[in-house]
């Protein structure tokens, strides 16, 4: 990404004028600019950049809404490391993220190389259909699911019976909620398809045929040419999914936890449910912006190994 | 200078009209057709419908079962021995949905007009101008992208805490007033895209800053500018977590808020009214989807170009 933007209107019809004259212009230049970019200014004060100091320093205090806030060191994160629920939530967490990436970015990759396959019109019509649970809200997702993935009565175990499997009671078993979670997920693959069909239709046809006329076989062609072109595309993807599923809500939320499933199993406890609880429910707004760093660092963490591992594989256009 | 579009719009070079793509979408020519059709291509085909069928067979059992009569929901049947439209009526009048409904629309298009002319103009600043301290300013609009929300909910609480709007709708737009990383980054790539001369010719001619970005950057900027609203349209209409953490008062309830409260009512143990949680359901997917199916092109192509969000 680049961060430089020096074209600055050069207006050419003033250059002859006097100096003065120009000096006038362009500090109406600047206050316009400031005008413009007004708006971000308060956002970043009111809404980003203030809140993200506030959340720093109140994730030394302790700080419950009623009484002031008491300033307590680093006891927030000495607490988070030995609160069981919270290492609870980041192993479900974790889990959720260590089995849905991989299976995520593959399915979306099979279903963009069939669409690649597809004509162009018929291509359109299947990339809507599988876009469509992508806009259906989280929380009617969450419904659905809940029944779906229903141990008796739910689709998908009536369909693994289908083929003789007796499936898992996937929303009670401690041990398969999260990976009714995953399979829940994998329903919304479309935007990743999307965005990895998006790349497929930017390979060079010639490279493709090229290959071909050398002999090489379909799987071949994927692999060796197809694959290393779009790599830019999948490392993008691999890394939204990931920083995505490590901040999931709604759907699990939906599913477990509210006002009258008494705190939910803690099988799909998951990090972010765990900090609203904390924040909104028990009202500890320190230990919940502690949380909140943790996240962080976790995901900025889990980022960086990813862009280190990736810049080994991705194969980018420009450095031909 | 009364008319600043025509004469430019005559004597420029324009890359971009109103009525063409996102010029940030680059399609390769559309592939030859085959004369003949391999296995190769008759299999892909098959997997494909397949495919489609399972991704779509769970949509299509939550329209079907939300018109079964209580006891059919669990069958096995797709289609219920009557079609039941009561469950409809009867969730309209077990909880306030139609209110929930304008709710949502109201804080959706709040949301998405707010966010769209804020970022636009921002975006504008970003593209267009220099100014000192633009580059610190525009790290900090790349930084902010990647910081997850979580970190700025509970401070943000405590502000809109601060001054009175807890348990008000405010707190689900306002802050789109003052523009989103996300969407200055996106159409400051698009204004960037836009040829100079048209904007260096109106400038000549004399016309403001203001004139400059309405009457030209705006309406050059149009399929970008819906993508935005578009975008902010769909994340402000499933949203959740603001609404969860926002509101008490059950009138301000905006549909996701609604349907999970009628989860927590209806879908409960013995006493359950499935029927009526999977009607109210459909009513939260349906005006999306049909906002999805009207408006595709921005929303497939602003994925694609943008990663959605």
């Amino acid at each position: 990404v680049s961060v430089d933007a020096p074209d600055r209107p050069a207006l050419s019809a003033e250059q002859a004028a006097p100096q003065q004259r120009r000096a006038v212009l362009a500090r109406r230049d600047r206050r316009a600019a400031y005008l413009f970019v007004s708006p971000w200014l308060v956002g970043l004060l009111l809404l980003t950049g203030g809140p993200i100091v506030a959340s720093l320093v109140l994730s030394f205090t302790d700080y419950d809404l009623l009484s002031s806030a008491q300033f307590v060191g680093t006891e927030n994160y000495q607490a988070i490391v030995q609160d069981d629920r919270a290492l609870t939530a980041m192993r479900n967490t974790l889990l959720l993220t260590a089995l849905h990436v991989p299976v995520a970015v593959l399915l979306a990759l099979g279903l963009a190389l069939l669409l690649a396959r597809a004509t162009r019109r018929t291509a359109g019509v299947y990339r809507t259909l599988f876009y469509l649970p992508s806009v259906t809200p989280p929380v009617a997702i969450g419904v659905l699911f809940l029944l779906v993935l229903n141990g008796q009565v739910g689709l998908v175990n009536r369909a693994l019976a289908l083929v003789g499997i007796d499936g898992p009671e996937w929303t009670t078993d401690p041990a398969w909620i999260v990976p009714g979670l995953v399979v829940m997920s994998l329903w919304s693959v479309g935007t990743t398809t999307v965005i990895l069909y998006a790349a497929l239709l930017d390979v060079p046809r010639q490279l493709l045929e090229a290959a071909a006329v050398d002999g090489a076989g379909a799987w071949a062609r994927t692999r060796y040419v197809t694959i290393p072109m779009i790599s830019g595309a999948l490392f993008f993807s691999v890394i939204v999914v990931t920083i995505g599923d490590l901040q999931s809500f709604t759907e699990a939320y939906t599913m477990y936890f509210g006002t009258s499933s008494a705190g939910g199993a803690d099988s799909a406890l998951l990090f972010v449910i765990y900090l609203f609880q904390q924040g909104f429910q028990y009202l500890h707004m320190g230990y919940a912006s502690a949380l909140a760093w943790i996240l962080f660092l976790v995901i900025a963490a889990i980022t960086a190994v990813q862009a280190i591992v990736g810049s080994r594989f991705v194969h980018y256009e420009g450095d031909r | 200078v009364t008319d600043l579009r025509a004469p430019a719009l005559a004597t420029t070079d324009l890359r971009v009209s109103r009525t063409d793509p996102a010029p940030t979408v680059v399609e390769s020519p559309p592939p030859r057709r085959r004369p003949r059709l391999s296995v190769g291509h008759v299999v892909s085909g098959i997997a494909l419908a397949v495919l489609a069928i399972v991704f779509l067979y769970p949509m299509a059992w939550l329209v079907l079962a939300s018109l079964k009569p209580r006891p059919e929901v669990f069958d096995q049947a797709l289609v219920g021995s009557e079609v039941r439209w009561s469950n409809y009526t009867d969730v309209l009048s077990a909880v306030p949905i139609g209110l929930w409904v304008i709710n949502s629309v109201i804080v959706g298009v709040a949301a998405a007009l707010a966010v769209t002319v804020s970022s636009a103009l921002v975006a504008y600043a970003f593209a267009r101008f220099d100014f000192p301290g633009k580059r610190v300013l525009w790290v900090l609009v790349l930084g902010t992208m990647l910081l997850p929300g979580a970190v700025t909910l509970v401070p943000t609480y405590l502000e809109w805490k601060a001054v009175g709007l807890v348990d008000t709708q405010v707190p689900l737009w306002a802050g789109n007033l003052f523009g989103s990383a996300f969407y200055v980054f996106l159409l400051r790539q698009f204004f960037r895209t836009l040829p100079r001369d048209v904007f260096e010719a109106a400038r000549v001619d004399g016309a403001s800053h203001w004139r400059t970005f309405r009457s030209i950057a705006v309406p050059l900027a149009w399929p970008a500018l819906v993508l935005t609203f578009v975008l902010e349209l769909r994340a402000s209409w499933t949203d959740l977590v603001r609404p969860l953490v926002f509101l008490q008062n059950p009138d301000l309830f905006t549909l996701p808020r609604g349907l999970k409260a009628v989860l927590d009512q209806y879908g409960q143990g013995g006493e359950a009214e499935w029927q009526l949680v999977l009607a109210a359901s459909v009513i939260a997917t349906v005006p999306m989807v049909v906002v999805f199916l009207l408006a595709q092109r921005q929303f497939t192509e602003g994925v694609s170009t943008t990663g959605g969000k």
